[in-house]
């Protein structure tokens, strides 16, 4: 039995020694992949950095639960944060009132209590001049004078007007087109300002598209059409500085062509809705009472690397922190109870599986 | 290079044990068959760098590669870490490489979208046959072709019979890369089928029964339908082991012998 017990070896870039870039909403990853941010920090941090430069993300939704959103929302909001041309296209007739429940930026207590904190130690000896100081302090949108990668959203407050003014963010109408090929060639123009450079990146564009193939679209029963245009997105995107984020409801389409669309994504996410009073999974898991639903992570990007991403976790829990903030948190198993007498046939742990079930995580 | 055998290159008939005097293949089809969990293409990596070595006995090998799936920069990249340059071998004529990223047929012209790309094919094999090198097409991957041609199943069974006729005409290998998990579920089987009918070596990756691991990503089950041991009789072989991706190789064990 001969073991490959090659000379070569196998070494990883250390992530922390990449320097950072100096482009705001951008962070160089490894093997020469850019990171552009989710807009939700856990998710970030799960996916190594957030989305590569160029890829395609795909979140299957579920049809009972609208929690694609709430990722949707985030990923729009990071973008007009960091100044980035948006593409948002929906089955809605007016996609653009959409545009004003958008997240604005999470202003943290804590932030403004460490800065303050900090100026009083400074200031000691000078305290009468702190009068002058507090009020011309500038709205905290950088930390120590650098715009942040990634920032918080509050999901209770709509996002500043400015912002969403004007051509920022263009708007389509998924109802208005009859076949995919308008709106793919509105992707490209967009896309075409936006081209790939090996050297400096000046900007970076994000392609938001809502339930692709929802079903009062016309060219809902056209799947090759979808699968076509899913595919030339893709390419484009690969050879421009975008990410095209993208969520669907796999189960109102085949089975075969939901597989198609998984393979052709670059990372692929899922949520999943957790039933209000389910007493089973209270059970189960701990802080079930404030979990939205669950979020499993299918497919991570590889660019330019062949080794596959396994991680820890492929499931989490959605929960609103302080009923405001989009956090992603790992399953606890609760404490079995002793006299119960029945064990669950699951582990507790959330590796991925490849059986399916309904409380496969 | 003195190294020991591979699983995957024994299993393949790659290696006759001696890994000085490598044999290529000379007109085999060859499957992979991956899933949304594991993705095969590291197969692929693996036999470019097999090739495009300088190892091989006799003469060298050209590889012609169709890429549907990934630009060149990403094989690219990968096949650096494994110590093969790809750009120095498209210069020098070794690699072949087909970018049909944006290959879009249109409706009514699918079939002569299919039948172009052949001729690109066909014509590239032309040039290099008369050099009496072995050569390999490689296409990554028919599912995607499948979306390419718009659906149309029939031309694309079309286009591999036709590239088939080039493995006894000019003694290519063929090897594609199809998703198998897509047809699982689908009432036309047609596509997978006849691609195992075809084909002398299937390999299937696919995740373990217990779930993805960090320390193994799955597991590779290899059919050889027809290799000689060299004194007329043709026997089939079915090998099964455990394998672990890296930057610039794969670890390839049998289950529970990883070192």
């Amino acid at each position: 039995m001969a073991t490959n017990k090659g000379r070569t070896s196998s070494f990883s870039r250390n992530f922390s020694a990449a320097p950072t870039s100096s482009i705001p909403g951008l962070k160089y990853g490894p093997n020469g992949t850019i990171f552009l941010s989710s807009g939700v920090p856990d998710l970030d941090k799960i996916l190594g950095g957030g989305f590569h430069l160029g890829s395609l993300v795909m979140i299957m939704e579920d049809t009972e639960a609208p929690h694609h959103m709430l990722l949707l929302r985030n990923f729009m909001s990071q973008g007009l944060v960091h100044n980035q041309p948006i593409l948002y296209a929906s089955p809605s007739t007016n996609p653009r009132a959409f545009l004003g429940t958008l997240p604005t930026m999470l202003v943290s207590k804590d932030d403004r209590s460490r800065n303050t904190d900090a100026e009083q130690k400074d200031l000691r000896i000078a305290w009468q001049y702190k009068k002058y100081l507090g009020e011309n302090k500038p709205h905290i949108e950088e930390r120590d004078g650098k715009v942040e990668y990634c920032n918080e959203f509050d999901l209770r407050k709509p996002i500043e007007k400015h912002l969403i003014m004007g051509n920022r963010v263009e708007c389509i109408s998924l109802l208005d087109c009859s076949s995919l090929a308008g709106f793919r060639n509105s992707c490209s123009k967009f896309l075409s300002q936006l081209p790939r450079y090996d050297g400096n990146i000046t900007s970076a564009g994000r392609i938001a598209i809502q339930s692709l193939c929802a079903p009062q679209c016309e060219y809902f029963d056209k799947e090759w059409d979808m699968l076509s245009f899913i595919r030339s997105l893709k390419s484009m995107v690969r050879s421009s500085n975008a990410v095209a984020f993208l969520t669907f409801p796999a189960s109102l389409v085949s089975p075969s062509v939901s597989k198609r669309w998984q393979h052709l994504a670059d990372t692929l996410l899922s949520v999943k809705a957790i039933p209000d009073e389910d007493k089973e999974l209270a059970n189960l898991l701990t802080g079930y009472q404030d979990m939205l639903g669950l979020l499993s992570v299918h497919k991570v990007a590889r660019f330019n690397t062949q080794v596959p991403v396994i991680l820890d976790a492929t499931t989490y829990s959605i929960k609103l922190q302080k009923r405001r903030s989009l956090v992603l948190e790992c399953l606890n198993q609760a404490p079995v109870d002793g006299s119960s007498g029945s064990s669950y046939g699951t582990s507790g742990s959330c590796s991925g599986s490849s059986k399916t079930g309904t409380l496969d995580f | 290079m003195d190294r020991p055998a591979s699983f995957l290159d024994e299993a393949l008939s790659l290696d006759d044990g001696d890994s000085n005097n490598l044999q290529p293949w000379i007109g085999r089809v060859v499957l992979v068959e991956d899933c949304v969990e594991t993705n095969g293409a590291f197969v692929l990596h693996h036999l470019i760098k097999r090739f495009l070595s300088p190892n091989l006995s006799s003469s060298d090998s050209i590889v012609i590669f169709v890429a549907f799936a990934q630009p060149f920069s990403h094989y690219d990249r990968i096949l650096r870490k494994m110590g093969c340059n790809l750009v120095v071998q498209r210069e020098n004529k070794r690699l072949i490489f087909f970018d049909m990223l944006m290959l879009e047929c249109p409706d009514d012209g699918v079939e002569d979208g299919i039948i172009a790309l052949y001729g690109n094919i066909q014509k590239a094999v032309e040039a290099v046959s008369s050099l009496n090198k072995n050569i390999t097409i490689m296409i990554d991957d028919i599912s995607l072709l499948e979306v390419a041609a718009n659906g149309s199943t029939k031309d694309v069974l079309d286009f591999m019979h036709y590239c088939h006729t080039l493995t006894t005409q000019f003694a290519c290998t063929i090897i594609t890369v199809i998703h198998e998990d897509i047809y699982s579920s689908a009432d036309h089987f047609t596509l997978p089928l006849q691609m195992e009918h075809l084909a002398d070596i299937k390999i299937k990756a696919e995740p373990l029964v217990t779930g993805l691991a960090a320390d193994v990503h799955g597991q590779l089950t290899i059919l050889n339908k027809g290799s000689s041991d060299g004194l007329g009789r043709w026997k089939s072989k079915i090998r099964n082991f455990h394998y672990r991706v890296k930057e610039n190789s794969v670890e390839y064990f049998y289950p529970g012998g990883r070192t």
